[in-house]
């Protein structure tokens, strides 16, 4: 099927380098991360910290899986009227006072919004919200074209202070302990105080002076949403800091740049889902700050309002009936923060903006999946299918299902090679063994070859490849002496 | 009750002390058990490594099997198995067009459970009159968790085994990183996560760590294994069917 909005679909390409596409593959851009003690220190605390406050407030929900129904419900139907919901939209945009601009993808949004900014004659922006920002690399394409994008978020601000990339999508600089904070302002923040410690308040402080001077000096600001609401052309941003509110008030212009799926039909939605974001994201019954601004309102707050609609590569999803479920995501990053491999590897080890269980089920379908060879192919891999990020998931994203789905897409992607890799010879065996008695009997009895390998404590400790990847940390069982069918056989004489 | 035993090919050949147990609790507790002997695999390898097309025939000759058998209900000592046979056949079958093959793998997926779940909602009994003197903690393997939500019914079963001294184990929810053929392809992050699993394990000074999962089994006891830990893995199955004359090791 296809689904058309109006701006042409560009295909992906595996060769094109993107901040949503990595270029090692995930295991081996993982052994990175898992040989960084520091970093797995980082990432077990903070997660499990926030893992345990967002249990609290759930538990406390009484009506919590209703409310998940609802908001999958509303993303459900979201979808499937995408087109005129983003059509009803742009219209109350533009009625109070927005002008809208559609983006197929990250060239254009980029060239867009710099446009934007240059019409303003301003060298220096500040910025809030900033994932679908970082997922065009728009202050790299600003900075290229001697325009600096100033990061307002507390954590966006160490990252980019750092020359590093965001390890999470809420909490960026997770993978960061504050002794790293501290050395980072130090050496980075021009204005810094020189006697500054690692105390988090002294950390704040220091940040606090240093962006008020910019909110107060900044002319334009480029933000990005949380939610777009169809029936009144609002935006809104929800945040912790204040900083949001600061760069969406201050400024004379705005500009938000929204990927298509933030879309809400109606503003009484929003009431359901303003109880869902901030208890999965954060742990709190409320975040301290919900900004929401409709168009321009004259003498109050910025008078040049501007909206980039950003595809791409969110069509591609939507045209998938299976896969388009990733795009229901809020960007709460519960899901990052109770997964078993995020907690070990980080989010750079994803290669994409958007890391864990569901950045492994988004980047693949935004950049495509193109064979064996390209690393988005070992994404749907990353995860041992334990199924804590279905549980936690705000609107009840079957992220395990997907993945199964992606990894037989992956599969199907390279189907028709000529030289048929390892895995497919062996699974292609697996299954016409596995699905017949006695070929699986005969295979079991060589497998009591294994017994000869054993020691004389009945364990294997080295296998041969591909099974020498389980000997590297664990021991095998050797074969028994008897199977189960054979003891059936002699107990009960069928 | 006619009880059709799953051994799961895992359990056929590598653990058949996990279907012996799982057969002798099932009698001793006064039910017949069968063992449809062409029985192999449910598929759930193939799907989880996303060969979902080569699923489809071993999940059609587990369909074709069981159908032609005689019985009241279907067990399996495995939560991944069964999770496979509730989630994951009718899926694959799906996938496929074969619409049919989709029914008759969901008809007999309602008639499937995991042990625990058979023993407390379908024969309705907890207390099995198992024996078994060692000091026990427990892991939920995820797919009886999240996928099956057995809940607490593992643990209403092994309460009410005499002498048994059992204790919680942190972090219990947590995956034990196997994951099949994950532990394989991730196989560093596979061990990270079986780092910390086999740490908690220990911590508990529980000298035996049981589940209802042979394969996650499989891999916290090769990770105890390895670092000599001297605890032992057990099943589920075999510490119900542990009785005071026959004591399982």
């Amino acid at each position: 099927m296809s689904t058309f909005l109006g701006i042409p679909r560009r295909a992906s390409h595996e060769d094109e380098e993107s901040p949503l596409r990595g270029t090692l593959p995930f295991p081996k851009a993982a052994r990175k991360a898992l040989a960084n003690d520091q970093l797995r220190r980082n990432l077990a605390h903070a997660t499990a910290v926030i893992r345990t406050k967002r249990a609290l407030v759930v538990d406390e929900m009484p009506d919590w899986e209703a409310l998940r129904d609802t908001g999958s419900a509303v993303k459900t139907q979201v979808m499937a009227n995408l087109p005129e919901l983003l059509e009803q939209f742009e219209a109350n945009v533009i009625a109070h006072g927005g002008v809208v601009h559609w983006a197929a993808d990250a060239e254009e949004a980029n060239r867009i919004v710099t446009d934007l900014v240059r019409a303003q004659d301003v060298d220096e922006v500040i910025k809030v919200k900033s994932m679908a920002t970082q997922e065009i690399g728009l202050n790299e394409y600003l900075e290229e074209r001697g325009i600096a994008a100033v990061e307002t978020d507390l954590a966006e601000l160490i990252v980019q202070l750092g020359h590093d990339k965001p390890s999470h999508i809420l909490v960026p600089a997770i993978h960061r302990n504050r002794t790293e904070v501290r050395d980072i302002f130090l050496a980075e923040m021009a204005d810094a105080p020189a006697d500054l410690t690692d105390e988090p308040r002294r950390l704040a402080m220091a940040a606090r002076d240093h962006l008020r001077r910019k909110f107060l000096r900044s002319r334009v600001a480029i933000s990005g949403t949380n939610f777009g609401i169809a029936d009144t052309g609002t935006i809104g941003v929800v945040e912790s800091e204040g900083n949001g509110r600061m760069c969406v008030t201050l400024p004379e212009t705005l500009i938000t740049v929204m990927g298509i799926e933030k879309i809400l039909p109606t503003f009484t939605d929003l009431e359901v889902f303003l109880q869902l974001l901030p208890r999965s994201s954060t742990g709190e019954r409320m975040n301290p700050y919900t900004s929401l601004w409709t168009g321009v309102t004259p003498g109050d707050g910025p008078q040049n309002f501007h909206i980039v609609l950003l595809d791409n590569g969110r069509t591609n999803a939507l045209a998938d009936q299976v896969g388009r479920a990733a795009l229901h995501c809020i960007r709460c990053s519960a899901c990052l923060n109770v997964c078993p491999v995020y907690e070990r590897t980080g989010g750079h080890a994803y290669g994409s903006v958007y890391p864990g269980p569901i950045g492994a089920v988004l980047t693949p379908q935004l950049t495509g999946m193109h064979g064996h060879h390209d690393v988005n192919s070992t994404l749907p891999y990353a995860s041992s299918l334990c199924g804590a990020c279905y549980d936690v998931c705000p609107v009840k994203i079957d992220i395990p299902t997907l993945l199964v789905e992606l990894r037989g897409r992956a599969v199907d992607s390279d189907r028709g090679r000529t030289i048929p890799g390892g895995w497919d010879a062996a699974m292609k065996a697996a299954s016409w063994v596995m699905s017949d008695p006695k070929r699986f009997v005969a295979a079991e009895k060589a497998l009591a070859a294994g017994r000869l390998v054993a020691g004389r404590d009945r364990k294997i400790k080295h296998l041969p490849y591909p099974g020498s990847a389980w000997t590297q940390s664990k021991d095998m069982p050797a074969p028994p002496k008897q199977t189960f069918r054979q003891w059936w056989q002699e107990t009960h004489h069928e | 009750m006619r009880i059709a035993l799953i051994a799961t090919c895992l359990g056929d050949a590598l653990f058949p002390e996990v279907a012996r147990a799982t057969t002798l609790l099932l009698e001793r507790l006064g039910h017949e058990v069968v063992f449809p002997p062409d029985q192999v695999c449910c598929g759930q390898m193939h799907v989880n490594t996303g060969y979902l097309a080569e699923a489809v025939p071993v999940v059609r000759h587990h369909v074709e099997v069981f159908e032609a058998a005689d019985f009241d209900v279907a067990v399996a000592p495995s939560g991944s198995c069964v999770g496979s046979v509730r989630h994951q056949q009718a899926m694959v079958a799906r996938r496929v067009g074969d619409t049919l093959l989709a029914r008759r793998a969901t008809a007999l997926a309602g008639r499937t459970y995991e042990l625990s779940e058979l023993l407390v909602d379908v024969l309705d009994v907890t207390d099995v009159g198992a024996y078994y003197p060692h000091r026990v903690t427990y892991h939920p393997t995820c797919h009886s968790l999240r996928m099956l939500r057995v809940g607490d019914k593992p643990l209403k079963l092994l309460r009410q085994v005499q002498g048994i001294d059992l204790v919680e184990l942190p972090g219990a929810q947590e995956c034990c990183g196997f994951g099949g053929t994950f532990s394989i392809k991730n196989a560093d992050t596979s061990s990270a996560m079986l780092a910390d699993k086999v740490r908690n394990v220990v911590g508990t000074g529980a000298d035996r760590c049981t589940a209802g999962d042979a394969s996650c089994l499989m891999n916290i006891g090769g990770g105890l294994s390895r670092q000599d830990t001297g605890v032992r893995t057990i099943h589920l199955a075999e510490i119900l069917a542990s009785a005071r004359e026959s004591v399982a090791a």
